[in-house]
């Protein structure tokens, strides 16, 4: 089951000259997945390239379409944390 | 520069004051062709830097590893953190704008990779960019800034080119420490978290820093100040770097906002105070006044140091432009050789502030900070509303010396709807002078100067067109005599203690 791009895409470019397949693509909105060239990077790397080095958490899902890279993962901010500051931003 | 004639006349020798700023010593333990290379640097020659250009392109998106401090997301206008930029190139877009910006601006004499991700993260990219303009325009010198992650690996290619300069950013050299700066680096293939990436990314480091050296490249580092985490831990780095042969240390501050959406931001993080930084820049720097020139800049600057022409040359302006790069190119070169005979003749001038500091009787009056606004050219010469960042300057009973660049925009942003807080530009503007005693400048309006001179800076207006070190050394006098540095001595040791 192939991986897939959403809009939180920042178009950082990382992911597509990783990937084993050239699978993905830009578009204007942002980067998409092929999805009948992606392979899950099997038989390529253990772990999916574009998910590996994906800078923004929730912008790829897996073949399941679950988040690849859950809120906090990557940039170590736990959620709350982030909410409460976005929060307190928004009040000002 | 004149700081090297306010100590002594003669160049070489040992140096008396506390503070010698003479660009020869400062540089007397690199070889001589390091040296040549240095002097007429726009980024790291005092005395060049108020008169040659450089720019950056934003070709490389991608990035290999995340930092505490950045928010890959973030993209404002009104922000000039470095790896932040609105204007994505490229290379053949980026070999345009170079080559439109170098016939505009005879000055413009370095171009700069430095992002908005890492330049090495994005080898064919940047290379691509390197290779055209070695070859369409020799008379570019052309730098990049790293994390160094991919530099081993780029470092045959990296000779290959006109490249005059590398930058590495290297924040530890002790991987706990990089476990509380870097979440994660890519690296064979796998995302690696935590101590284990930290280590991979110090290692890497540091074999680029001695590939490169062994190459003759010119390697700069950078490192940014996070209290708590690598304020003190900077001395060591600044010690392995220079042996491993990194010419300059540049130690930049934190700058982290919660609405930058940044771990550090967010987490509430501090950044340095202006006097936490200037100790250890002193500490590592060992007096070297050039290297504070390096600023932190915006990644897709254009223009001399300290101002920003980028609007004037958006690629639909370029597109329009027609250029002749083999008659810039003459032109150029006449710009360079006027430029280098001015300096020349800067240097053989007999320097009159010696006399002006020279005439001071009250050799133990404390030392006192000073801010100029200025365009460049090293005279003073902008208006107090117009400027955008200040130089400051300190000045002593012997010498004056540039400290460092403060940034008006650092601390603010001027646009969307999560930014202002109420706050004035001129109260922020007071609140970058902290610890300055004034203010010079070729001009200014009645209400900053009242409320200047309400929070305890003394705005001047009376030395617009003088060489920048003149005027520190005439305001620094006008105080000792008029008595203010005696009445103020008991604020000022609060300020600096
Ligand atoms: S999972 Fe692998 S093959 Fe599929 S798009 Fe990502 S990098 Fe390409
Ligand atoms: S790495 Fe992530 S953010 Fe960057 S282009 Fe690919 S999907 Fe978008």
């Amino acid at each position: 089951m192939p991986y897939s791009i959403v809009e939180s895409c920042v178009k950082c470019h990382a992911c597509s000259p990783a990937c084993p397949n050239g699978a993905i693509y830009e578009t204007t909105a942002h980067f998409m997945v092929d999805p009948k060239k992606c392979t899950e990077c099997e038989g390529d790397y253990a772990d999916p390239q574009c998910a590996s080095i994906c800078p923004i958490e929730g912008a790829i899902l897996n073949g399941f379409s679950e988040v690849a890279n859950p809120p906090g993962s990557l940039t170590g901010i736990p959620p709350e944390k982030l909410a409460e500051a976005m929060a307190e931003i928004q009040a000002r | 520069m004149e700081l090297k004639v306010l100590d002594q006349p003669e160049t070489g020798g040992g140096c008396s004051s506390g503070s010698c700023g003479s660009t020869d010593d400062q540089l007397s333990h690199l070889p001589d062709a390091i040296r040549e290379k240095v002097h007429n640097h726009p980024c790291y020659s005092e005395e060049a830097h108020h008169h040659f250009a450089r720019m950056h392109v934003a070709v490389a998106p991608a990035c290999n590893i995340q930092c505490h401090y950045c928010n890959r997301k973030y993209d404002c206008a009104n922000e000039s953190r470095p790896g932040v930029v609105s204007e994505l190139l490229t290379p053949d877009q980026a070999v345009k704008k170079t080559m439109a910006v170098a016939a505009n601006i005879p000055q413009m004499t370095v171009l700069g990779i430095a992002g908005p991700g890492d330049p090495l993260a994005n080898p064919e990219r940047t290379f691509e960019t390197f290779r055209q303009l070695s070859e369409k325009a020799p008379d570019i010198k052309l730098c990049v800034s790293t994390n160094g992650l991919a530099l081993p690996a780029a470092v045959e290619e990296l000779s290959k080119h006109n490249i005059d300069h590398v930058t590495i950013t290297i924040n530890t050299v002790d991987p706990e420490i990089g476990a509380k700066i870097y979440p994660w680096v890519f690296w064979n293939n796998r995302r690696i978290k935590g101590k284990k990436g930290a280590k991979i990314l110090i290692e890497q480091q540091q074999k680029g820093l001695e590939m490169l050296t062994e190459k003759g490249i010119l390697v700069k580092v950078n490192s940014v100040m996070i209290p708590g985490v690598n304020d003190d831990h900077l001395k060591e780095v600044s010690k392995i770097v220079k042996q491993k042969g990194a010419f300059l240390h540049n130690v930049m501050p934190l700058i982290a906002e919660a609405e930058h959406g940044t771990f550090y931001g967010v987490m509430g993080q501090r950044g340095p105070t202006h006097d936490e930084l200037q100790v250890l820049q002193d500490a590592c720097a060992g007096d070297m006044n050039m290297m504070r020139h390096c600023r932190q800049c915006r990644a897709d600057a254009v223009g001399l140091l300290g101002e920003d022409r980028g609007e004037e040359f958006t690629m639909d302006k370029i597109e329009a432009m027609d250029i002749d790069y083999e008659a810039a190119m003459v032109k150029r070169a006449e710009v360079h050789a006027a430029i280098a005979n001015e300096l020349e003749q800067k240097n053989n001038q007999p320097n009159e502030s010696l006399v002006t500091l020279s005439s001071i009787k009250k050799k133990d009056t404390r030392p006192v900070l000073m801010a100029v606004a200025t365009t460049g050219g090293g005279v003073v010469n902008q208006h107090f509303g117009h400027a955008t960042e200040f130089l400051i300057y300190e000045a002593n009973t012997t010498d004056v010396r540039f400290i460092s660049h403060r940034k008006v925009e650092d601390l603010y942003c001027s646009g969307g709807d999560t930014c202002g807080d109420g706050e004035t530009v001129l109260q922020k503007i007071i609140k970058v002078l902290d610890g300055c005693e004034a203010v010079i400048c070729s001009k200014i309006g009645y209400e900053p100067w009242s409320q200047l001179e309400e929070a305890g800076i003394m705005p001047n207006g009376e030395h617009a067109m003088e060489p920048i070190e003149e005027a520190v050394a005439a305001v620094y006098k006008e105080m000792i005599e008029s008595g203010v540095l005696d009445e103020a001595e008991s604020d000022a040791e609060l300020v600096t203690a």
